[in-house]
């Protein structure tokens, strides 16, 4: 099942959509989530309002606003950085958590179930520091290109370039 | 194809699938990729290797998440109706009239409150989408201005470097501090380098010819501008930039000589 066969039956809020739905992006949803807020039990209620957030807003997306995956993955970081400021954290994305995805990996990796994952993960221990840190900036933590030159100390002209070289080192690996 | 390509190359198809671009960026991809059936199938793959890298990221999830879920879901879509037994005591009636009234209001003080929250989450994505949208203009405006003030600066000294032999229409200029001996290179007026080569730039001194290099045109696709800071020189009387082998040359390849000017 893609994006485009899944979308009608959700808007038609159809009795599978949500099984199939949720079958699809949990896992994706989950992975974003936990590398934020870094504690499981908080990442399951988070991941809870996201899905709620999703099934009563769906008639307010479509595809002016960008690809179904992504509008679904800001949803769920906006939700996750609400919840972090209502918990007293401080109001700043940057002060989040200093850890990066792949040391949060070392944790995961005892819990995950998947064994097709553990082949990516290792991979992506072997990406470049580099691409680590551009990829958690921009991907995981949803910084702006701004926020992730002044944070890594890059020009802002290379940022979009060199993220582009580091997830086509992952689309190698990964041969899509 | 050659705006599909250099669309493609500069990157931003990635941040568009990650959603970190402005509301008005967003659609000028999605406008692309409908134009170009290589930028949407671009965008899908990108999509699927972030899908794979998201997936693999995350701990064990329990299948109780499921139903917990949908448990949420259902709850909130669904009524279940209480079949009421006669009563013929009127005091009875009115205390289960009460009741009801206080349920139904109980009821719709929660949906009003669970819209108001919604209202609010939708709020703030909006208003985190306008604020995305105002750092991209404040970004353009600082680079802007950064470049303004390079090229303004009154101790400049602007050497107009024509195109040679190799490549007559090439043109480019350098801007010169006398102040401060910093130069930089407005690169608009050359070609893309091909794959595995780079511009190099050189100070000159004419008699005897003794080239000095002062840099690479490093990243040259990334850079929207064109406009590139090389090193400090002083005493130059000439520039000249060549096309070298990726990393640059010890001495120039005068036959790749692409423009040269005198100060």
């Amino acid at each position: 099942m893609t994006q485009e066969e899944l979308l009608p039956l959700i808007l038609k809020k159809d009795d599978k959509a949500f099984t199939l739905m949720y079958d699809m992006y949990s896992k994706n949803l989950y992975g974003v989530i936990y590398n934020l807020i870094n504690d499981r039990e908080e990442a399951e209620d988070v991941l809870q309002e996201v899905f709620v957030k999703i099934w009563k807003n769906i008639e307010s997306y479509n595809e002016s606003k960008g690809r179904f995956f992504t509008w679904i993955i800001n949803i769920a970081r906006n939700t996750t950085i609400d919840k972090l400021r209502s918990k007293g954290f401080n109001n700043s994305r940057k002060n989040l958590s200093s850890d990066n995805f792949v040391h949060l990996l070392d944790d995961s990796n005892k819990l995950s179930h998947m064994i097709d994952s553990i082949g990516i993960q290792e991979f992506v221990k072997k990406l470049k520091p580099k691409c680590i840190q551009i990829i958690n900036l921009l991907f995981f933590k949803g910084y702006t290109q701004q926020e992730a030159s002044d944070e890594l100390e890059i020009p802002l002209g290379t940022v979009k370039t060199q993220n582009r070289n580091c997830i086509n080192d992952l689309r190698n690996f990964l041969q899509v | 194809m050659m705006e599909a390509r250099a669309y493609i190359e500069s990157g931003i198809l990635e941040l568009y699938v990650f959603g970190t671009l402005s509301e008005s960026e967003t659609q000028e991809v999605a406008q692309m990729a409908e134009k170009y059936p290589e930028i949407q199938d671009e965008i899908i793959s990108i999509e699927k290797a972030v899908i794979s890298l998201s997936y693999s990221m995350a701990p064990y999830l329990s299948a109780a998440n499921y139903d917990r879920i949908k448990e949420q879901l259902i709850e909130k879509h669904t009524t279940k109706v209480v079949a009421m037994q006669p009563k013929s005591n009127a005091f009875s009636y009115i205390g289960w009239a009460a009741a009801v009234l206080l349920m139904a209001g109980i009821g719709w003080q929660y949906t009003q409150l669970d819209a108001a929250q919604n209202q609010v989450a939708f709020v703030r994505t909006e208003n985190d989408t306008l604020n995305k949208e105002l750092n991209a203009v404040k970004l353009t405006e600082t680079q802007t201005k950064s470049l303004l003030a390079v090229v303004r600066d009154q101790d400049n000294t602007v050497v107009a470097l024509g195109g040679q032999a190799v490549s007559p229409e090439s043109a480019a200029k350098v801007y010169w501090n006398q102040n401060t001996q910093t130069v930089y290179v407005d690169a608009a007026g050359l070609p893309e380098p091909p794959e595995g080569f780079v511009y190099q730039v050189w100070s000159l001194k004419l008699d005897p010819l003794t080239p000095t290099s002062i840099g690479l045109l490093d990243d040259f696709k990334g850079n929207d501008s064109r406009l590139f800071a090389v090193s400090n020189t002083s005493g130059a009387e000439a520039f000249g930039i060549t096309l070298e082998p990726a990393g640059g040359s010890v001495s120039p390849n005068l036959e790749q000589l692409y423009t040269l000017g005198k100060v």
